[in-house]
């Protein structure tokens, strides 16, 4: 501690070869060096005289920024000159040199053209003070509005479900505000405190039966409501208000064969999984059963033959995979569970088609190397299993349409596999041996393919990569749910003028605008890129939308009944289960 | 009177810290003289400077005999000897030397002078300023023979310094007192500790002083570490001082020069240190001791730790004892007996609501206890208040109306919050307040400005022009609604006048005024009926921080980088009262609600509270172990919460005098706080963007105040701050710039957001 102490408070004090370099800039051409010294000592001395007493106008601004406003109020105390012609910015592009042993810092004036300055358009006129009120807490509870943060931080979250026992010391002195609360609330609790603190107490306690008040059922029922519903908005808000949605949903529905709920419960994970404040390893062990069963399930919807079923088990299948990057650690080891899963239905004879193909799409999601390892290998062995379906004369017709969907499937993802790790040239015949009854068809899908890499390779060298993508299953070049006639890379990017519209922001930023970068909005180059894959993407970016525009209705479902604005609502999942 | 004592003094060092303003203030004077108000009077006269001799020798006199006549002995002192006047000169000269002005003046005990103070009065403005002329004239004596030359000022107060010991010596001595009192027993080593910052301090100085740089440099290094952590922003001013000429103009250096570092330290460890001290002949440590400290002694059992700990980390260590002695009269004045007529009107009103009757016995309740006078409370007219208007009788009617309607709010019931965000503020929010009945908000902006916005329904309207005013029919029952131009309505309005940062605003409790404050040094009087201002008030040369009205309006008070806080009163152009004392920045004013005193928090980490009538300090609060940015009265007046920027909210009983809780929980500044309207609930704003509340309550009926915690000042504080926090609200990237409890508890808060 005292060691920190000390090396904080050590004086510093400018080196005297700034204090030349400064003479010379003025014209004095030989400063002694006892000059030097004696100079570099008062101007430090004045330099921190000043800054302390900028600090001072920093508190009472009200901020955490020191400004060069400041440090010329504070200048102004000393009576003197401040500095003009400089622009009080938020940042000051200070840049940095070295050479020679000589670290050097400046500032970079650029020449700039004055009829570069005249031609600009004006700037917008920044947006005028404006007043907003909203409530910030109901008879002490506060409401799980989009004003308000999330209840209860991640880092938070993840403390209270890795370390529920944390033993705490009533009064304890620690630094993070909740958790002070939190202390707060369990050393009350322990003296069986009052019923008003119940809500704080909910948050905090560790998994265990709760009674629903009226107004928490009414709530729960809007919410799943607004899920299942039609209306788009207010799913949006409530898998943004955290709801912590409850996936036996999933199985209750997966029983129902009811595809639509199914799909729609799917987006909803989704969402969960893309909203950054919520820490959803906790319920992992809830999900990944629900997105597995959606993937492998032998049916999904009443009438397997024709609904699209195969949709959802791709989208499940990139959701697991997106979870597979995300949770998987040493210690879980997602990743290797879920492969072994996969793996072990896939090697089973017995298995129907609508599973086989899961399970093809659920360890193709998984990466290149998986689909080499796996995959690959096996390709010969469905083939002789397709094959007997397509030319065998006593197959149902469902039999038929699954064998046809994993046939397409391996081939998708198979042919930019063996197109990355087969060398030249593509021999029909070796392809026939290689991989038996598909090696036709691989074949001419790896030439494609090939074909395309290479179109691929011209142009996107001069397209720049502006792109970040946080989720890597949000990008179409590595779903690889392109058709297979599509491009693979993303190529163009460009936001549909529909989003545009939606994306442009009400003038009133309460909430942090979201990072453009994040939700980046990409169309294939050739257009055909899957609905399915837009439309996703489409959903998340409308969901961050939403909430920060104000056309919500939350008001309606939470302003009504204050009381049950409670940010607990994961407790509903252990004691209700959806009709 | 210690206490006054103090204030003067540090009146002077003010004055020779700062002799800019010293001149100002002298030009100011003239100023007056000139204009011919006050040309009369020959104590203004005097310095500026044209007066014959005989008249400036009166005027001292009459100076020394105010003086005395407030005890103030020391000063009377040192100006005596300035003036070379022998006592017996005095003495005969004040007998027969009170005609003019200054006769007045002197004649009538300050009482008297005073109670000339009122609103009315058409003297009024002149006595005051004649009084106060006495403090200008008074310190611009001291200025001036500070200022013109400061070699001698610097070598009288460091006279102690030039005395040196061997330099090298230095670090012997320190680390030879350091390893007496880490060898002491347990009881006695937490107070002799209290010694080591003041020693560590004045010894750097001492070697600065003389020019040792090195040594000076090496025995920072080594000892600097071993400091408390609170000190550490002292600590490193201090490390940035290396030579003797930085010594001038460094203000924490004159801090510590001007003013005895005040310890608490009990007769027990006293007498070890003493003996400890004389057995080593450790001349160089006592000579410290004995120059630059105060020692207050007491009887008794030395102090633990953790009491020491929790009133020590001001600039100038504790407060002394007999400085929170002073009887302060903290209960709440009689409320005013609303007139019959009025009340038959409200009557009205309530039966038209179908109400009947059920007001008339409230009303009743209320006036039976505002009649039981409270022992603690000061004499009605002991300061002057405004007459109440009809307009103010109104609203005290629609206050007692909401009253009734207020919600009992308590652990079990917390209050709503509603929190207004200022949006696209670009980081330029710098105050915010409400008016008492929450229809406006005003809030003041780093770009100079003031806006006001109406929160309610009705919009904000200016006053018709002078020739439209002519025209309107001035009998008429509506004639207050028809003054209004209907063509101005809007929900805000901007008022433009501060040439710098806005830092302080305050509406009049009528509405009808606001006071904002600036870095431009100057307060400024707005008229929320033109909305333009009336009056710049100058006098603070440096930014003003803070500024408000008082309870019953008329006055106000404002504090400064000037580290003095003023009272004025709208009417005059010149402070009523100079509030000096603190050691640094005066960074938050409030008014009791008696509006008898005034709080004033300082960027020295002491709270110090005012005596109106008289100008004294009649508390010091120190505990606070960095600036405080906010303080708030309890309604009933008994007590005072205060937050600083080590996000700690402390407690104080005015009327004993003492630290009676603390409640930790913010991390970082909290910059608002305030009482329900029934005190139960404490509400506080911080920086880190979380608003919280305390029961307050709870937290004042557990303090035990029997008469030996009041008369030795030890405190034990519970360590409950987790059991009194009843709630934590976090906005969203919204640091809490004020808080306001609406007449029916409900809580609003006000910030702006920050985008980052």
């Amino acid at each position: 501690m005292a060691e920190e102490r000390r090396q904080k408070l050590c004086s510093v004090i400018l080196p005297t070869e700034s204090m030349k370099a400064m003479a010379e800039s003025v014209g004095v051409g030989s400063l002694q060096e006892d000059s030097c010294l004696a100079l570099s000592e008062e101007v430090s001395y004045r330099i921190k005289e000043i800054a302390q007493d900028a600090l001072k106008f920093m508190h009472h601004g009200k901020r955490r920024k020191l400004t060069t406003g400041d440090i010329d109020h504070a200048l102004k105390l000393k009576n003197v000159e401040p500095l003009y012609g400089f622009q009080s910015q938020e940042f000051i592009p200070f840049r940095f040199a070295s050479g020679g042993g000589r670290e050097l810092h400046f500032y970079e004036e650029k020449e700039v053209d004055l009829s570069d300055i005249i031609n600009t358009p004006l700037p917008r006129v920044p947006l005028d003070v404006s007043l907003k009120a909203h409530w910030l807490s109901i008879d002490g509870v506060q409401p799980a509005i989009p004003e308000n943060p999330p209840p209860v931080p991640k880092e938070q979250q993840k403390t209270d479900s890795t370390e529920p026992l944390k033993a705490v010391k009533p009064g304890q002195e620690e630094e993070g505000s909740i958790q002070t609360k939190g202390q707060g609330a369990s050393s009350a609790e322990v003296k069986g405190s009052s019923a008003k603190m119940v809500p704080l107490k909910m948050r905090m306690k560790p998994r265990s039966t709760h009674e629903l008040s009226v107004e928490q059922q009414l709530y729960y029922k809007e919410i799943t409501e607004a899920c299942v519903g039609s209306c788009e908005a207010k799913r949006a808000v409530c898998v943004c208000n955290k709801c912590y949605l409850f996936l036996f949903q999933v199985r209750v529905n997966v029983v129902q064969n009811n595809l639509a709920l199914l799909i729609y419960l799917m987006r909803m994970v989704k969402a969960l999984m893309d909203n950054p404040t919520l820490y959803l390893e906790k319920y992992l062990h809830e999900l990944i059963p629900a997105v597995v069963t959606c993937i492998v399930s032998k049916q999904l919807c009443l009438r397997p033959d024709v609904d699209n079923h195969w949709a959802l088990r791709d989208f499940a299948a990139r959701l697991m995979a997106q979870s597979c990057k995300t949770f998987s650690t040493t210690t879980n080891n997602i990743q290797s569970r879920i492969t072994k899963t996969f793996t072990k239905a896939l090697l089973d004879d017995k298995t129907q088609w609508t599973t086989r193909y899961g399970c093809i799409a659920g360890l193709a999601e998984l990466g290149h190397d998986v689909i080499k390892t796996l995959i690959i290998p096996r390709l010969s062995v469905e083939g002789a299993r397709i094959k007997a379906v397509m030319d065998g004369p006593v197959v149902s017709n469902i039999d038929k349409i699954g064998a046809d969907h994993v046939q397409s499937l391996l081939l998708k993802h198979c042919a930019s596999v063996v197109a990355k790790t087969r060398p030249l040239p593509d021999m029909v015949d070796q392809y026939k041996v290689d991989y038996g009854y598909l090696g036709t068809m691989l074949c001419s899908h790896v030439v494609k393919a090939r074909a395309q890499a290479a179109f691929q390779a011209q142009t996107v060298n001069r397209t720049t990569l502006t792109i970040t993508q946080p989720r890597p299953t949000l990008s179409v070049s590595q779903s690889g749910l392109s058709t297979s006639s599509g491009s693979r890379a993303p190529s163009i990017i460009k936001v549909p003028s529909s989003l545009t519209l939606m994306s442009t922001r009400p003038g009133t930023p309460t909430q942090p605008s979201p990072p453009a970068t994040k939700y980046i909005v990409m169309a294939t180059s050739a257009g055909a890129a899957s609905t399915q894959q837009v439309r996703s993407v489409l959903h998340i970016h409308r969901v961050h939308m939403i909430v920060h525009s104000k056309v919500i209705s939350v008001p309606r479902i939470l302003i009504a009944t204050p009381g049950l604005i409670s940010p607990n609502i994961k407790v509903f999942k252990y004691t209700f289960i959806l009709q | 009177m210690a206490a006054v004592q103090d204030g003067q003094m540090e009146l002077d060092a003010e004055k020779e810290t700062k002799p800019e303003i010293l001149s100002d203030g002298t030009s100011n004077l003239s100023g007056n003289t000139a204009s011919g108000t006050l040309s009369s009077s020959p104590l203004t006269a005097a310095p500026a400077g044209g007066a014959p001799k005989m008249e400036d020798q009166q005027t001292l006199i009459a100076v020394l005999q105010f003086l005395k006549r407030n005890k103030l002995t020391d000063s009377v002192e040192i100006l005596r000897r300035e003036a070379g006047l022998g006592e017996d000169q005095e003495d005969s000269q004040a007998t027969d030397g009170s005609g003019g002005g200054k006769g007045d003046v002197d004649g009538g005990d300050a009482n008297s002078l005073l109670s000339r103070v009122s609103i009315t009065s058409a003297a009024a403005p002149q006595s005051v300023i004649i009084f106060h002329s006495i403090i200008f004239f008074y310190s611009y004596r001291f200025g001036k023979v500070g200022g013109a030359d400061d070699q001698p000022d610097v070598s009288v107060v460091l006279s102690a310094y030039s005395q040196q010991g061997d330099p090298s010596l230095y670090q012997v001595y320190y680390s030879g007192l350091k390893n007496f009192i880490e060898s002491v027993l347990d009881c006695h080593r937490a107070e002799l500790s209290q010694l080591f910052y003041p020693l560590f301090v004045h010894m750097y100085l001492e070697l600065v002083y003389n020019n040792h740089e090195n040594e000076a440099k090496a025995f920072f290094e080594k000892f600097s570490g071993d400091q408390e952590c609170y000190y550490q922003d002292d600590l490193r001013v201090l490390c940035g001082l290396t030579k003797k000429e930085h010594l001038k103009g460094n203000e924490v250096l004159l801090d510590f020069r001007t003013s005895r570092f005040v310890l608490r330290i009990s007769r027990d460890s006293y007498q070890l240190l003493k003996r400890h001290l004389q057995e080593r002949h450790n001349n160089q440590i006592w000579n410290i001791i004995q120059e630059h400290l105060y020692i207050d002694i007491f009887d008794g059992m030395p102090r633990s730790k953790s009491q020491i700990d929790s009133m020590s980390g001001s600039l100038a260590g504790e407060g002394k004892r007999e400085v929170n002695k002073a009887k302060v009269f903290h209960g709440l004045l009689k409320e005013p007996e609303i007139e019959v007529p009025l009340d038959d009107e409200d009557d009205e009103a309530e039966n038209e609501e179908g109400k009947p009757k059920k007001k008339k016995t409230k009303k009743d309740s209320l006036g039976s206890k505002s009649k039981k006078q409270d022992p603690n409370a000061p004499q009605q007219n002991r300061i002057p208040l405004p007459e109440l208007k009809d307009s103010d009788k109104l609203d005290k009617i629609m206050y007692m109306k909401e009253s009734t309607k207020r919600i009992r709010l308590g652990p079990e019931n917390l209050p709503s919050i509603c929190f207004y965000t200022f949006l696209n503020a670009y980081q330029g929010l710098t105050a915010v307040d409400f008016t008492d009945d929450s229809s406006l908000l005003a809030g003041g902006f780093a770009d100079s400005t003031v806006r006001v916005w109406s929160v309610t329904p009705k919009k904000l309207r200016k006053v018709k022009s002078a020739a439209d005013l002519n025209m309107i029919d001035k009998e008429s029952d509506d004639v207050l609604e028809r003054i209004m131009d209907e063509k101005t309505a809007s929900e805000s309005k901007i008022l433009y006048g501060h040439s710098g940062p806005v830092y302080g605003v305050s509406f009049s409790p009528d509405r009808n005024y606001l006071l904002s404050s600036s870095e431009d040094g100057t307060v400024r009087l707005w008229s929320l009926l033109t909305f333009t201002c009336l009056v710049g008030y100058k006098g603070h040369n440096y930014p003003v921080w803070d500024t408000q009205f008082s309870p019953f309006g008329y006055y106000f008070v404002s504090g400064g980088h000037d580290r003095v806080a003023r009272l004025w009163a709208t009417d005059h152009y010149q402070p009523l009262r100079i509030f000096a004392g603190h050691l640094a920045d005066v960074t938050c004013t409030r008014f009791h609600p008696n509006s008898n005193y005034v709080a004033t928090g300082s960027t020295d980490r002491t709270i110090r509270l005012w005596d109106v009538l008289n100008g004294n300090c009649v508390r010091i609060f120190t505990g606070h172990k960095g600036p405080i940015h906010s303080l708030a009265f309890s309604p009933n007046g008994k007590f005072l919460a205060s937050g600083s920027t080590d996000g700690r909210v402390l407690l104080w009983d005015i009327g004993h005098g003492l630290m009676i809780g603390e409640l930790k929980g913010h991390t970082d500044t909290i910059y608002s706080l305030k009482f329900s309207r029934d005190g139960e609930i404490l509400a506080s704003g911080s920086m880190d963007n979380t608003v919280r509340l305390w029961n307050s309550m709870k937290a004042f009926d557990e303090v035990e105040t029997d008469d030996f915690t009041a008369t030795t000042g030890h405190i034990h504080l519970p360590d409950n701050s987790q059991e009194l926090l009843l709630g934590t609200y976090h906005s969203k990237s919204t640091p809490v710039t004020h808080l306001h409890f609406t007449r029916r508890n409900l809580l609003l808060a006000a910030g702006a957001y920050n985008s980052q």
